[in-house]
């Protein structure tokens, strides 16, 4: 497999008031053309700075990220966002923000038809062909999300880059995208890196979890290799022991090895989230 | 009355048409019944408030008497009319005259140069709020954007819009008045000075609500929908068209109605001041002219200027309606 991005040696430094806050420092990564990679890791710890750095949305202060053999310097449309909050034009309709993105990265490269087609055949991959001219305001949160993936999709990217894509979204709902993510994944065989802070959404998608330690100065603790056949059920696997032992992994690096340690000042917050049910690390 | 229908609801379960009935009824009492008593009772008060007040112009007009003389301004109108008919009637049949005696003659028309009535103030004064208005938000939207988009800008021009946004018009109607005589010489103007006068001191005093309004609407935005046009590479033209000016509409058009207001009252004043055409000045007329029917035309002025005042607000928010994506902030 030939590696598609590399990150290399990434510090990012953002300017304060009360002098400089590094982030992260001395962040590294390679990852291969096809492969869905996760990052996870305590909130604030610095995964939405790595995703915006291979954006291209933050320059990082010392090293870079190479993609396909060239520097990373601005924005591209190579890099497709998939932002938490779906972050869709809301005066336009599902198609028509399809439509902007296609309009954008094809141009005269494709006719008339040729668009329609493109935008309607990605809207159908993401169940949207059904509502797709309903404004975001008219549809769900799980919806406008699929109409961000289908945006994101349809720039036909190297790398997809998904910030928490289904964080803000009810557990079923949630379930639903991933499946449709996995169908989607199946079919295209996309580069993939995506934030999660859901221990069980990172194992049943991911190829590989990168975790991270916590910030300052965050950087990677491990990276789990997930070597469970495609495709996955979550049904099936929920009594496989290879995915619990997997799961086990990611949790004990998160609640034992990168515990978040607590001050008295955020110990009221920390208490309120149980450590039960879906495992969240945020 | 309500305690009979009331009761009547209690011992028998309402039916679907008398449920129906009822919502029509309830509607018509809170869009007509209560807003027609309102107005009653006002009206009422006025007519008893008047009678107890003398001026030295006699007693000050009622509602009977205002709604006399709207009678009575709208048949000066049509005699104004008529006479200016007569008077092109007679230049034509003269010019008709002349041409039968000398074809080479030219034909000179004269336009009639009548006293304006009650309507032509009025219309006076609407295309000059209008295009003041108009050329105001031809400048401050596209300023309004900029400055929204650039901190440098807002930071340089903050300032300036803070220090002339509370200026009253009256200060700067001399300020106008000498400069428009002094640039705008032509041996036959297009416009009249009177109306450039006018039509700049609008322009100067809504100029700022909507540079502030926009500029807030625009540096407001998301900064994930910039993202997005980051990651699209939309080129600024295109980011402007398809992001920035759509996500600002509603604070834009908050701007426009802010300022639509402003202007109205700013050029009723300007023309009282200024002595040119338009409401302001028929009211001023009416006042130095201290008739007995002074007053309740004057009256008569002030219900007109106030029923534009609401119907231009209307009418921006209808357009609003139509333009903005977000219906939620034309609701009101
Ligand atoms: N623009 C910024 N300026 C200053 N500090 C920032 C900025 N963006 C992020 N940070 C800080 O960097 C750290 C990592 O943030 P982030 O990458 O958003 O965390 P995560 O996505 O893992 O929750 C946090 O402590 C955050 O406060
Ligand atoms: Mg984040």
């Amino acid at each position: 497999m030939s590696t598609i991005l590399d990150i290399t040696g990434v510090d990012m430094a953002f300017p304060t008031p009360q002098g400089d806050f590094t982030a992260l420092k001395g962040f590294n990564l390679k990852i291969n053309k096809g492969e869905f990679v996760s990052l996870i890791g305590h909130s604030g710890c610095g995964k939405s700075t790595v995703l915006n750095i291979v954006a291209g949305l933050y320059q990082a202060t010392t090293g870079g990220v190479i993609l396909n053999g060239k520097e990373v310097t601005e924005p591209g449309p190579e890099r497709a966002v998939v932002f938490q909050n779906h972050s869709l034009l809301p005066w336009l309709s599902a198609y028509q923000n399809v439509e902007l993105a296609v309009k954008q990265v094809f141009g005269k490269r494709k006719n008339k038809q040729q668009t329609r087609d493109w935008i309607e055949y990605n809207l159908r991959l993401v169940h949207m062909d059904h509502a797709m001219h309903k404004r975001p305001n008219e549809i769900s949160g799980g919806m406008k999300q699929r109409v961000g993936i289908a945006r994101a999709l349809a720039m036909q990217p190297d790398v997809l880059l998904m910030d928490e894509p289904f964080g803000a979204l009810d557990a079923l709902t949630r379930a639903h995208m991933q499946d449709s993510l996995m169908e989607i994944q199946h079919e295209l065989n996309n580069t993939v890196i995506m934030i999660t802070h859901d221990v069980d959404e990172a194992v049943l998608l991911s190829d590989r979890i990168v975790m991270m330690t916590n910030g300052p100065a965050a950087t990677i603790g491990e990276i789990l290799d997930i070597n469970l056949e495609r495709p996955r059920d979550r049904l099936a696997l929920a009594n496989d022991p290879e995915y619990t032992r997997l799961r086990a992994e990611v949790l004990k690096f998160l609640y034992e090895k990168q515990r978040k340690v607590e001050t008295i000042h955020d110990k009221k917050n920390t208490k309120s989230q149980p450590l039960n049910g879906s495992e969240q690390a945020a | 009355m309500n305690s009979t229908s009331s009761t009547a609801a209690q011992s028998q379960p309402p039916s679907r048409l008398a449920n129906h009935f009822q919502t029509i009824f309830n509607s018509l009492v809170n869009t007509v019944a209560i807003p027609l008593t309102g107005i009653s009772v006002f009206l009422m008060i006025w007519a008893a408030g008047a009678q107890s007040i003398d001026t030295s112009l006699g007693a000050f007009p009622g509602p009977a008497a205002v709604y006399q003389q709207f009678g009575k301004l709208y048949l000066e109108h049509n005699a104004e009319r008529a006479k200016a008919d007569a008077f092109y009637q007679r230049q034509e049949q003269r010019n008709n005259q002349r041409l039968d005696v000398d074809p080479d003659y030219t034909v000179k028309v004269r336009s009639y140069t009548g006293k304006e009535t009650f309507a032509d103030q009025i219309a006076t004064s609407l295309v000059t709020v209008i295009s003041g208005f108009l050329l105001a938000a031809f400048i401050a939207i596209p300023l309004g954007i900029a400055v929204g988009l650039s901190k440098t800008l807002n930071a340089a021009i903050n300032p300036i819009v803070q220090i002339f946004k509370p200026v009253s018009p009256l200060a700067w109607l001399p300020l106008v008045t000498m400069v428009v005589s002094a640039v705008y010489v032509s041996p036959d103007p297009l416009l009249a000075k009177s109306f450039l006068t006018s039509m700049i001191t609008v322009t100067l005093c809504c100029l700022w609500p909507m540079v502030i309004n926009t500029s807030v609407g625009v540096a407001a935005i998301d900064s994930d929908l910039v993202n997005v046009s980051r990651v699209l590479r939309l080129s600024a033209l295109t980011h402007v068209q398809k992001i920035v000016l759509p996500a600002a509409m509603p604070m834009i058009f908050t701007g426009m109605r802010l300022s639509l207001g402003i202007a109205w009252m700013v050029l009723i004043a300007a023309e009282m001041l200024a002595q040119s055409p338009g409401l302001g000045k028929f009211v001023w007329d009416e006042f130095q002219n201290g008739s007995s029917s002074s007053l309740s035309r004057i009256m008569a002025a002030v219900i007109v200027i106030g029923f534009i005042g609401f119907l231009l607000d209307r009418g921006m928010l209808q357009i609003q309606r139509l333009a903005s994506w977000d219906k939620n902030s034309a609701a009101r």
